[in-house]
């Protein structure tokens, strides 16, 4: 070939070199699920957060993973996404509508709330509210749940950096745990939607003053077919971990 | 180490008359590694990673200064050799014969192997002491350890029917303090069999006490790694990996997961405190019972445990199936496994 | 022993019909690369199919999600693999043969100027270009991942990639990297030189030896194509039982690496029986180049280690798709058999990266500095001490893991005991450098430049073969510094010295030595200042493999990643300079540039079809500088029918060859 042949063609598969490096960095490497930011939602020192575990999440292309929505605090919408910003030195009042059934824990410790208060200043303890796909019982408070003894437990939400632990209670009868909702995120008034048998947990804790991002997960071993339960969603931000950004 | 090379078959063409390389070279190197040397041990050797916090810190400590005092000269040897090559041993602009040349050197080969051989040997000797000296040098010895600390001995059995019986260990005895460390993906709990067999999510110990790691995990590889003891110990699942240490020191130290064992592998740290004995004492009694009704819910206290087979669940769990916490790896419609 | 002595045609095996040349069809019908890719494509689709068919129940662990089928993606890579060779035409002549028919040499007559780097060559010249290309397009695919890692480590807490996308990029870069350069040097050089430095026209088994190129960018691209799939989390090692947890990528990782697995076995069988069974009269092995002895032990690794690594990313698989639980402790299985497994064949895996790069120093300083190679027989008993003592260290890696633990003190003996052999190399530098009369030529800057890396890579060597130091520094940064200095201080230096040094015997062109020169001093300054502060990270408690440490190491972290960067520049300088000067300057190379003795420096450059028209006699060893009446290194022309003779006259002249 001659030279300016050479030189196109060398120029040519630069850019195409380049081209794709910058599309695979942006694509794959720079990629994040959305954010939900209640900064702006927080008045008086505290913010409310709300949260859904699902057992399915047919929005997705993985609809038989289980998985946590956010709710976007202006839209009120349920979003796919397990990333949330919420402002430094707040109290966080974080309420779980956990529309799944119950799981054994590999280890019963994380059956123990740690780290939290509820709304009536109880240390280390979450008010849970079962609902039968009737009526919502009373607000009980609960500081230990036995997941072997029980079906009690279907999800924790742990942020270790905090210490904070705190299991998300389960629908506890067999009838209960074979009505779930069918769909992710749990929204409408079907008995297999929004109406299914659900628990709705609530409990606080406090942010701290400097700013971080600390990862949340659970300790529930809910990735099914994988082994130890401990792969798939459990293992993929977005469904069953994900960050929680204290903004300062 | 760099000693004469007498050239001996072909006619000396090219000798550099009169600098005397080889004695220059020993001179500057052996005044160059005293000084080297001394500022290793002496300067740096305090402040060698990992620091003296526990017994087998401060061992490991002294073990990396001695080999850091070894490996000095050996790095200046060949580098002040290398630099010595790029300074006086160049071909000059316009020469274009070839140098006087060399094939071997009898002596200098035989001792060359002779002597790298012999600081080898003696490194793995030094070594193998200080591993058997501070009880196995804080490393992780597998279900059965044969490096113990002195002195002591291990309680195999423990009571844990009643999680506010009367702890079975207190200082200055010669029971040793067992601690079982589980490692689970992400984070790590600690396990107290002495004191009613209670568990937590932060490692406290006491201090001039030596102290016994029963490291295992409930699902992949993790390491536990308390960096300022000096201990690392795989956790494998299914297996109880044994590590010893002294805690010398009151203070803080960081406890880090040092096998990759999935996405955050990199998050998964706490901070563990190391406390005068009357400070542990009254934190593990007050712990065991705050937390006597975590301990009931507990499994037996065991050195391995397998979740993916519970022993025995709730009614209601039954008659959903849910008699496993192994997450299912087989597919539920395959048939039973054995 | 094969040797022709009449100029016929050595990359036609099976010769031609009688009395004809066979009619060539056009270019694009026949079988080449993108025949190779139709072939992959739909053997990828048969497979994928096949698998879905085969497990019809799999929905449960995919989530219901497409394409997360383990056995339809690992069906579907196997059949790839054999769709991409049959459409190279791999099994064109096999099947020829079997049904009887006259081979025709897969058209190796015709010199098709670029075109022949594209098809299943059996030239041994045009296999080593094509891994050269490939080798730089794998290295700078790993060296752009590492780029990312070094970015999102600026921070502790500030998270510029998220932390599934790290651990993802962390296994890809360290995969890409240890599976592709372990045939860095083999491939490229070793296959391009050896059968010119031995004085034969050919390799041993060229169909063979292309085979194990070929497998390279299906290994490549099977790999790149974990990132779609979600990544694998376990790193290169690939430890289970994580690695039967992990999601679909997983299966990525361990189909790729078992494929290396293969093409190092059939690279170093090939190169063995080329060494022993093709060099030519008179090449007696002490006067066998020293780059010839790095690749004979180091071939001799290939071939006993990578199967073991074979065997264990099978288990992997079929742990992952048969629901077989070899690594899996709660249902029977250990994890222990696979960290041996994988360590029984990765730590010969790394001698298999450090070989070669001995080799190449020991070739090019005799050269540069116009002396014989002090101790010989040293350097070659140091090589076969490395390559046999490789095997009986593997438990260093494992002395935390709960292993039995009076082995300890055994594997920390052998371990140290390797260094001996290893020493031996330095032993014959500086014996070659006294008195010498250096030129400071770009291959002889990266020469030394290895030597003064692998000082610290090997001396951190030592320390980590200490148990109670690996207590502290094992799974560190330590020991990432270690191999970073061993693998990239070491062997990657030292490729770029051979390819300065033996490009222009390859292309014929000459590459720019100015840049050259530039390319070295910001490389060697950069790659220092990048690793030497990561022994001390390791050391003060960083693991590796992690985006969050300790906020007192984040200056540390911070130089390196911007040392990190330049050195990413610096390797920038290599590109151009290799692309310009191959592409655009193609500046005509004089025949033996470094005035060497080499006996591949004898013919022209780039070298004839056939390497040699005769046969050479070898004469005297290649190291004879400063000799005073040497003979030349080999006689080109024996008098015909004179082999007899030759070899009796070799033997007269013995006293002049280089006997150490």
């Amino acid at each position: 070939m001659s030279l300016p042949a050479r030189v196109t063609t060398l120029v040519i598969a630069f850019l195409a070199v380049v081209a794709g490096g910058i599309f695979f960095a942006l694509q794959y490497v720079g990629a994040q699920p959305p954010v939900e930011d209640y900064t702006s939602a927080a008045s008086n020192g505290q913010v409310n957060v709300t949260l859904m575990t699902t057992p399915e999440t047919t929005i997705s292309d993985r609809p038989d993973w289980v998985s946590y929505f956010i709710k976007n605090p202006s839209s009120g919408q349920f979003v796919h996404t397990t990333y949330f910003k919420v402002p430094a030195n707040t109290q966080v009042n974080i309420t779980i509508l956990g529309y799944d059934g119950c799981t054994p824990l590999r280890n019963p410790i994380w059956g123990h709330v740690t780290g939290t208060f509820t709304q009536t200043g109880q240390k280390n303890a979450e008010d849970v509210q079962i609902f039968d796909g009737k009526a919502l019982s009373a607000v009980t408070p609960m500081s230990t749940m036995d997941s072997w003894a029980d079906c009690s437990v279907q999800h924790t939400f742990a942020i270790p950096g905090l210490g904070l632990n705190v299991p998300v209670a389960s629908p506890p009868t067999e009838k209960e745990n074979n009505a779930l909702c069918a769909l992710g995120p749990c929204v409408g008034a079907t008995a297999d939607e929004g109406n299914a048998p659900h628990s709705v947990v609530t409990f606080s804790f406090r942010t701290p003053k400097n700013g971080g991002t600390f990862r949340w997960q659970c300790f529930v071993p809910c990735g099914g077919g994988y082994v130890d339960g401990n792969g798939g969603p459990m293992a993929t931000l977005g469904y069953m971990m994900g960050q929680m950004e204290v903004q300062a | 180490m760099a000693a004469e090379a007498s050239s001996p078959a072909a006619p000396a063409a090219g000798t550099s008359g009169g600098r005397r390389d080889g004695l220059w070279l020993l001179i500057i190197w052996i005044g160059l590694s005293i000084i080297a040397c001394l500022l290793v041990a002496l300067v740096w050797g305090p402040h060698m990673p990992p620091g003296a916090q526990s017994e087998s810190a401060a061992s490991q400590q002294k073990d990396i200064t001695v080999l850091a005092v070894i490996a000095t000269p050996v790095i200046i040897g060949v580098l002040l050799y290398f630099g010595w090559a790029i300074a006086f041993w160049r071909q000059k602009p316009g020469d274009e014969t070839d140098a006087a040349p060399v094939h071997g050197n009898t002596k200098l080969q035989t001792t060359w192997i002779t002597l790298t051989s012999a600081i080898v040997l003696s490194l793995a000797v030094y070594g193998t002491y200080e591993l058997i000296a501070p009880a196995g040098a804080g490393a992780g010895e597998g279900p059965q350890p044969i490096w113990k600390p002195a002195g002591t001995v291990a309680q195999t059995s423990f009571n844990c029917q009643s999680p506010t019986a009367a702890p079975t260990w207190k200082p200055g005895t010669s029971n040793i303090l067992q601690v079982q460390v589980i490692g689970q993906q992400w984070a790590w709990t600690y396990r107290y069999p002495q004191f009613g067999c209670f568990e937590t999510t932060e490692l406290v110990l006491p201090v001039g006490v030596p102290v016994q790691f029963n490291v295992t995990s409930l699902d992949v590889i993790h390491s536990f790694w308390p960096y300022q003891l000096g201990v690392k110990a795989d956790a494998n699942p299914g297996v109880n990996n044994v590590a010893y240490t002294t805690p010398q020191h009151v203070g803080q130290f960081t406890v880090r997961c040092d096998e990759l064992c999935g996405i955050w592998h990199g998050a998964m740290f706490d901070y563990g405190k190391v406390l005068s004995d009357s400070d542990f004492m009254s934190w593990a009694q007050s712990t065991q019972t705050s937390l006597a009704s975590v301990t009931k819910i507990l499994p037996p206290y065991a050195l391995t445990y397998d979740p993916t087979v519970l022993a025995k669940v709730g009614k209601v769990n039954e008659d959903l199936g849910l008699t496993s916490a192994g997450g299912g790896y087989y597919n539920p419609a395959d048939p039973e496994q054995p | 022993m094969a040797i022709e002595t009449q100029p016929e045609s050595a990359q036609a095996p099976g010769g031609r019909e009688p009395g004809g040349t066979p009619k060539e069809r056009t270019w694009w019908l026949r079988p080449a690369f993108h025949t190779a890719l139709i072939g992959a494509f739909i053997g990828y689709a048969f497979g994928h199919w096949l698998g879905n068919y085969m497990t019809p129940s799999f929905v449960a662990t995919g989530g219901g999600a497409p394409d997360t089928n383990d056995e339809a993606i690992v069906l579907g890579y196997a059949f790839l693999v054999l769709g991409w060779l049959i459409g190279l035409g791999v099994f064109n002549d096999l099947v020829r043969q079997m049904l009887g028919k006259p081979l025709n040499g897969n058209g190796q007559h015709a010199n098709g100027g670029l075109a022949k780097y594209f098809r299943y060559s059996l030239d041994h010249k045009t296999v080593g270009v094509q891994y050269l290309i490939g080798m730089l397009v794998y290295f700078f695919t790993g060296g752009l991942l590492a780029m990312a890692i070094r970015t999102e480590l600026l921070s502790p807490s500030q998270h510029v990639i998220s932390a599934s996308t790290y651990i993802q990029v962390v296994g890809a870069h360290g995969t890409m990297m240890m599976m592709m350069m372990t045939s860095v040097i083999v491939g490229p050089l070793g296959n391009y030189l050896v059968p010119l430095m031995i004085g034969s026209k050919r390799v041993a088994f060229p169909r063979i030896e292309a085979l194990s190129f070929w497998l390279t960018p299906c290994a490549y691209v099977i790999l790149l194509s974990s990132f779609p799939l979600g990544g694998f989390p376990t790193g290169w090692t690939g430890y289970a039982p994580l690695s039967v947890q992990a999601g679909a990528g997983m299966n990525a990782y361990a189909f790729a690496f078992g494929l290396m697995g293969i093409s190092m076995v059939l690279a170093g069988f090939n190169l063995v029986c080329t060494i022993i069974c093709y060099r030519a009269p008179g090449m007696r092995w002490s006067r066998l180049p020293m780059f010839v002895w790095a690749m004979l032990t180091d071939c001799f690794l290939f071939v006993l280690a990578a199967p073991v690594l074979v065997g264990g990313m099978y288990m992997i698989i079929t742990d992952r798709t048969a629901q077989t639980a070899f690594f899996v402790d709660q249902l029977g299985g250990s994890s222990y058999l696979y960290q041996d497994l994988f360590w029984f064949f990765g730590h010969p895996e790394v001698y298999l990266l450090a070989l070669p790069g001995f080799g190449i120093v020991s070739e090019i300083i005799p050269v540069f500095t116009r002396k014989p190679l002090f101790g010989y027989k040293v350097a070659a008993a140091g090589m076969f001490g490395v390559a046999i003592l490789s095997f009986f260290v593997w438990q260093h890696h494992l002395f935390d893991s709960g292993m039995d633990p009076d082995m300890r003190p055994l594997f920390m003996l052998t371990t140290e005991l390797i260094s001996i052999p290893t020493g031996f190399i330095y032993l014959v530098a500086m014996g070659t450098f006294w008195k010498a009369k250096l030129r400071l030529t770009a291959p002889m800057l990266f020469a030394m430049g290895m030597y003064v890396n692998f000082l610290f890579g090997g001396i951190s060597g030592v320390f980590l073969s200490d148990v109670p130091a690996d207590t502290t520094a094992h799974g560190s940064f330590f020991v990432m510094a270690h191999f970073h200095y061993t693998i990239m201080g070491g062997l990657i230096f030292a490729f770029f010295g051979g390819l300065y040094y033996w490009l222009p015997k390859i292309m014929g062109i000459t590459l720019n030595q100015r840049l050259a020169k530039w390319h070295f001093w910001t490389m060697f300054i950069a790659f220092n200042s990048t690793f030497m502060p990561l022994f001390a990270v390791g050391m003060m408690g960083q693991p590796r493999r992690v985006f969050e440490y300790a906020r007192n190491l984040q200056t540390l972290n911070d130089w390196v990643s911007i040392s990190a960067f330049c050195l990413g520049a610096s390797l920038l300088i290599f590109v151009f300079n290799f692309v310009m000067s191959t592409v655009v300057w193609r500046e005509r190379a004089p025949e033996n540039p470094w005035q060497s003795r080499g006996l591949e420096w004898q013919v022209s450059s780039p070298p004839p079809a056939d390497n040699f028209t005769h046969i050479p006699v070898v004469l005297s060893g290649p190291y004879e500088y400063g000799v005073p009446n040497a003979l030349p290194v080999a006689d080109l022309n024996p008098p015909a029918g004179v082999i007899g003779g030759a070899l009796a006259g070799a033997a007269v002249t013995a006293s002049a060859g280089s006997e150490a």
